[in-house]
């Protein structure tokens, strides 16, 4: 795989934010749909936008005793983290930064978020939206060793961290053919770290947004676009980690890497709709005791495969 | 030259955060200066040419000091750790030895004599880390990580309140444990 210069840094966030404005317009037609009516296109696309121009024009809400600087820096961070993971993010050959240690590096960008979205739910003083950053907390506790051990799963059949390599590997056979608890596992999780439904439980309504409870004008925007790039950014990486990446008959590599995590991503929006929200001691025991040994599982008939082929 | 700049640069930012930690007077701005100083160290590893152990730095450090952060605030003796604090102990004490640590280390930069570089870098430092951890120090390791397991098992076991007897019965009988928080998994 080739990294592309220096310029394609400022590329790249235009890139991501048009595939999230997509993946936004098609969750309206979805809601739309889901309340009896078909949403128009210029719906899907109109409200989002409208929404985003509001909250950029909207006066900041004023907390008594905030704590600014960690509000602010916990709200930064989220779509900071989602850009960052994104480095290593390859589109089909191409990739900003092709690391000897891509999965690692992408492992601990997503993993700011856990700091990300505890500051921002501790930043205005307010007890609702302290109990969702813990309930975040909470979520990243039980989500994340599943998912490292996803990730550790196509790493160890590639025999490399480098994501270039991961998706050379899977020239052949891709390895969600032989790897599909980790895919699912993946999937489930990346769900989690964006915090979006099922597991949104960190911005529920029952805490009166939680989180996100007391962001108003533009850190609300920053917050809220910031998940949504955490969403985009995770689901695209499952294409090069399970699903061959560029791999693909007659179309460039470029556009099948595109095909797939827009296919991906459409599948998550629509089943994140099916299911009620997570409440957080359910999900704790079920990623303990189910989804933990799983993956395991998973990650032992993996390595044995690779061992004695 | 450039890796020089950033190294002085990391450096002295590490050391502003890390005094940060003494000088902020919240508990959370004092676990996050903490996590910060920890980040420049980690950019300093990098700087080494140890990526992969940069790397594992920020990502263990943040997930540590998050869920430090949680502790902390949930055991301080003030509601919720929002009154102001210091991290201060036996303050003339502390500053003395840290003092003190800090000018031994730096003296021993400029007084000992630094090796010279023997073999060459290895291509990979991934894998040169993964071979010399697992290669030969595998018994090692796998005791540690069995040692580490029955410490944390064990203190869970005797820091909880409930035993086999409070979840089964008195005669172990019972179908579904009798727990207070029930779980997803329908037991």
């Amino acid at each position: 795989m080739t990294e592309i210069p220096l310029w394609s840094l400022a590329v790249l966030p235009a890139v991501l934010g048009v595939a999230t404005i997509v993946a936004i317009a098609f969750d309206v037609a979805l809601s739309a749909r889901a309340g009896g009516r078909a949403a128009s296109l210029t719906e899907a696309v109109v409200v989002p936008l409208r929404e985003a121009v509001r909250l950029l024009v909207g006066q900041r809400r004023v907390t008594t005793a905030a704590d600014r600087v960690l509000w602010r820096t916990g709200v930064v961070t989220v779509p900071l983290a989602a850009l960052m993971a994104a480095l290593v993010l390859p589109l089909g050959g191409v990739a900003v930064a092709d690391l000897d240690v891509g999965v690692v590096w992408f492992n601990a960008m997503e993993i700011l978020a856990w700091a990300a979205v505890w500051l921002a739910g501790w930043g205005p003083n307010s007890a609702l939206s302290l109990v969702g950053g813990y309930r975040f907390v909470a979520q990243g506790l039980a989500y994340e060793l599943p998912h490292m051990f996803a990730l550790i799963t196509a790493a160890t059949a590639a025999g490399t961290l480098r994501v270039g390599g991961i998706v050379e590997a899977q020239s052949g056979v891709w390895f969600v053919v032989w790897m599909p608890v980790a895919f699912v596992v993946y999937l489930l999780s990346t769900a989690a770290m964006a915090f979006q439904a099922p597991f949104d439980a960190p911005i529920g309504r029952d805490l009166a947004g939680g989180v996100a409870g007391e962001l108003s004008g533009v850190d609300r925007l920053v917050l809220q676009g910031g998940r949504w790039l955490l969403l985009v950014v995770a689901v695209a990486m499952s294409v090069p980690l399970f699903l061959g990446g560029g791999h693909g008959p007659l179309l460039p590599p470029w556009l099948w890497t595109v095909l797939k995590t827009a296919a991906v991503l459409a599948a998550v929006l629509w089943l994140r709709r099916k299911f009620p929200t997570v409440r957080m001691d359910r999900f704790a025991e079920i990623a303990w005791v189910v989804l933990i040994p799983l993956t395991i599982l998973q990650a032992l008939a993996v390595a044995a495969l690779v061992l004695t082929w | 030259m450039l890796s020089a700049v950033l190294a002085w640069v990391f450096g002295a930012l590490a050391l502003v955060a890390g005094a940060l930690v003494f000088r902020l007077d919240s508990m959370a701005k004092v676990t996050f200066a903490l996590l910060a100083s920890f980040l420049f160290a980690a950019g300093e590893v990098l700087l080494l040419g140890l990526g992969y152990l940069g790397v594992v730095i920020v990502l263990m450090m943040v997930m540590e000091m998050v869920i430090m952060v949680v502790f902390m605030i949930m055991y301080m003796m003030n509601p919720a750790g929002l009154m102001p604090m210091a991290m201060f102990h036996n303050t003339r004490g502390s500053a003395t030895i840290a003092g003190g640590v800090f000018i031994a280390l730096t003296a021993g930069i400029f007084l000992v004599d630094w090796p010279e570089r023997a073999g060459r870098a290895p291509a990979d430092s991934t894998l040169a880390l993964g071979e010399s951890l697992m290669g030969g120090q595998m018994l090692t390791m796998m005791t540690l990580g069995l040692a580490l397991f029955a410490t944390i098992v064990s203190s869970v076991v005797l820091a909880t309140h409930r035993g086999r007897y409070d979840r089964f019965g008195d005669d172990l009988r019972a179908d579904h444990p009798d727990d207070p928080i029930p779980g997803g998994v329908g037991r």
